[in-house]
């Protein structure tokens, strides 16, 4: 089995530049990258080999979502693991992590292994669970991570909800480092944020709204930072929103502290203004909100200056029935990673803020590092043979009844987006191609 | 077309046109309120739902009986009594009743947003009588109403709403409404009831009920939920009663010919003193008079009446008399 995808635009993070290349891949793994493979193997002509005409396109190592909800088990009437790696597929990720925030909550090594079970029978693209941080993601009690550990769990979180608890927090920190894990860290003090529904500002004051302040985030990151500095461990600050937050990841950085974060792309695409454009609509509703223009200008500027470890969708699919009804009363979350790649074109590489390689390094090198997942985010020769090959030019409109997850909820809706997904390999697998499921 | 849309939601996006349109047909439909009988034929033949979330005096008795002076019929659901309590959701009850041929829906709802959801799914014109702490379009009106009966304009003057600015959908109606129609509107309430940004509005704000009343021409007293207290919004009743009441004392920095209004009920003693309250230049229950002609006004152009034809309609009512 011999794939070569030829003759497109290689971006790899590792050498840090993209040129013009033919990615050779053959029983699953990157056999070579260079210019002129693809003719040197006598393209087509070999017996079991495919040629995919990359010219004009893109060609990154399949793209690694560190944060997504696949909502199996519980919730199957939003999102099963067949559909949601389904729209990893279509979306160009080769790899997902899954939050434990399902029905019942993964927190010991049965969940773990239920969801690598689940994923193999049905899955499309790889998937990695997150274990729980506390038993029943109730903040109280540490979960087995040592056990979830070794049933593959690549990270720990009890994402939804924050470690309240500063304590909990700190024994988490020190207990998952023995496993050489991360913390994933939703950032939220509750009681500032208790019953918000958007961002508290002038937005919020002219629709009524309750507002969820930036501090309420921001309180929570000082925290961890702190933490982490008095640990030693690794925390990953996921979904930050504000600028402040930022300022404060810019200064443990410069600390030298393991400190490591993400933004999504739906707030780099949109402020707090669009509950208001949308009028009310409940796709605009999602956990941390939408900020400020202020923020979302300092959120570039992070990915700029390279503060920004890591783009992850937060990929929330909710059953229309969550998101049908009153503002206050509907569910929190976008989904995403449909519309992730455009997103990142259009709003990162269009705007002049990310290079490819840069994308390669956001969405594919940093997050399977985060992951502890060696052998991907890479095109070195062994790696496995994930990769996404992206038409910068196209455009396309987001329609959502055409998405292969069960969540519709996207404020997207209608949009026209840059930059497309048309081929997306899955160890040396073709799952996605010319935009399609195989 | 009379008014050019479909419902009336907020004041936010209603030109200045649009509201002097309602507020001189309440001008001429308010005449109806003092004839011997009152009825004319204007609206027959059209439906109006009362839809409340929410309880309610004066804002549902007085849209019924605008709706029935104008000969439309009116129909109340009180959600306490209905499929609501059967944990029917507002998109199935809204396809319910549009499916009876009801062609306004009057709703109150305790979420902000609620009637635009309402209105996005229904053909049915909306008109929001109150959502959450967002808007209350049609007592905006009428306080604009009120105070424009007694002033004779708008423009130029000063009002000072004083009170729980944030979770008041009325001072929001107010301070759009009377902005756009040039009066220079002061708010006055404690930090932690102020919402943030609302000076971006245009509105001029301060924690010093004093400068919001010097010189004011009216002064709008919003009533205080008393239960905004136990989740620590201010300290005691009586520390705000002492703080931000308005009494006799503080009315006196006003103009010589302020007038005092508050949207009710009213919290005698708390954020409003009954001697005050009840006293010379109170309009509070002029306001609730209003409240009617306005109603009026907005179901009658909401329902495809035009002000020329307004005139022959009134005057076909008072055959009746």
């Amino acid at each position: 089995m011999r794939l070569v995808i030829a003759g497109g635009l290689v971006a790899d993070p590792e050498a840090g530049k993209a040129e013009v290349a033919d990615v050779v891949i053959e029983d699953g793994r990157i056999k070579a990258v260079g210019p002129g493979l693809a003719g040197e193997a006598g393209a087509g002509t070999r017996k079991g080999e495919t040629v995919i005409d990359a010219a004009g396109k893109v060609v990154l190592p399949g793209l690694v979502d560190a944060h997504v909800h696949l909502r199996e088990p519980g919730q199957e009437h939003k999102e099963d693991i067949a559909s949601g790696t389904a729209a990893a597929a279509l979306g160009g990720f080769t790899s997902v992590a899954a939050m434990p925030n399902t029905d019942p909550v993964i927190d010991d090594r049965v969940g773990v292994e239920f969801v690598k079970e689940r994923a193999a029978a049905v899955g499309l693209v790889n998937v990695f669970p997150v274990g729980a941080v506390t038993k029943g993601r109730k903040g109280v009690e540490l979960a087995e991570m040592g056990e979830m550990a070794e049933a593959g769990a690549v990270a720990f979180s009890d994402d939804g909800r924050p470690v309240s608890s500063g304590e909990v927090m700190r024994l988490a920190l020190e207990y998952a480092g023995m496993f050489g894990r991360p913390i994933i860290s939703h950032c939220e003090d509750t009681d500032l944020s208790a019953g918000g529904v958007m961002h508290l500002g002038y937005w919020s004051t002219v629709l009524g709204l309750k507002g969820v302040p930036a501090a309420a985030e921001e309180v929570m990151v000082a925290r961890d930072i702190i933490l982490a500095r008095l640990t030693g461990g690794r925390v990953h600050l996921t979904h930050l929103s504000t600028a402040g937050s930022m300022e404060l990841v810019r200064r443990a950085k410069e600390e030298g502290l393991a400190v490591t974060c993400d933004i999504t792309p739906h707030h780099i695409a949109l402020t707090d203004e669009a509950v208001r454009t949308l009028d009310y609509d409940t796709s605009t509703k999602v956990n941390p909100p939408l900020r400020t223009e202020a923020d979302r200008e300092a959120l570039r500027l992070a990915v700029r200056e390279g503060l920004v470890d890591l783009i992850a969708t937060d990929h929330a699919p909710h059953h229309l029935d969550d998101k049908d009804v009153e503002y206050d009363h509907a569910a929190f979350g976008i989904s995403g990673l449909e519309t992730a790649v455009g997103l990142v074109v259009t709003h990162l590489v269009g705007g002049g803020h990310l290079d490819w390689v840069g994308v390669a390094r956001l969405m594919s090198a940093n997050p399977a590092r985060l992951l502890g997942l060696e052998d991907k985010g890479t095109l070195r020769p062994g790696a496995d043979a994930d990769v996404t090959v992206i038409d910068p030019e196209a455009e396309w409109t987001v329609d959502p009844e055409t998405f292969a997850s069960k969540g519709r909820n996207t404020p997207f809706a209608g949009l026209t987006l840059r930059g497309r997904v048309t081929e997306t390999i899955v160890g040396g697998r073709i799952v996605v191609r010319g935009g399609r499921l195989v | 077309m009379p008014l050019d849309r479909k419902d009336v939601l907020t004041l936010e996006d209603m030109s200045a046109r649009e509201m002097e349109l309602i507020l001189d047909t309440a001008d001429s439909l308010k005449e109806i309120l003092g004839r011997d009988i009152k009825k004319v034929p204007t609206l027959r033949g059209r439906s109006v739902l009362t839809l409340f979330y929410e309880p309610s005096t004066r804002t549902r008795t007085s849209f019924e009986l605008a709706g029935k002076y104008m000969s439309a019929d009116t129909v109340n659901i009180a959600t306490q009594a209905s499929a609501v309590v059967k944990g029917e959701s507002l998109k199935d009850t809204a396809w319910t009743v549009e499916a009876m041929g009801i062609d306004c829906i009057v709703m109150r709802h305790p979420v902000s947003g609620a009637p635009h959801f309402l209105a996005r799914i229904c053909q049915a014109s909306v008109i929001n009588a109150g959502d959450g702490m967002h808007e209350h379009p049609t007592q905006g009106l009428l306080d604009m109403f009120t105070i424009r009966e007694r002033k004779g304009t708008l423009a130029g003057l000063k009002v000072a709403i004083i009170g729980d600015i944030l979770h008041s959908r009325v001072a929001r109606s107010n301070v759009w409404g009377l902005s756009k129609m040039g009066a220079e509107v002061w708010l006055a309430g404690p930090p932690t009831l102020m919402p943030p940004g609302i000076e971006r509005t245009g509105a001029k704000v301060t924690h010093r009920i004093e400068e919001a009343i010097e010189g004011a021409d009216v002064v709008m007293v919003l009533r205080l939920q008393l239960e905004r207290q136990k989740k620590g919004l201010f300290p005691t009743i009586r520390e705000y009663s002492r703080l931000f009441g308005v009494d006799r004392r503080r009315l006196a920095l006003a103009a010589d010919d302020f007038i005092l209004m508050h949207p009710g009920p009213m919290n005698r003693g708390v954020e409003i003193a009954s001697d005050v309250a009840d006293a010379d230049h109170s309009v509070i229950i002029d306001q609730v008079t209003n409240g009617v002609a306005v109603r009026m006004a907005v179901l009658y152009l909401l329902l495809g009446g035009s002000p020329a034809d307004m005139h022959r309609d009134l005057e076909a009512g008072g055959e009746g008399k």
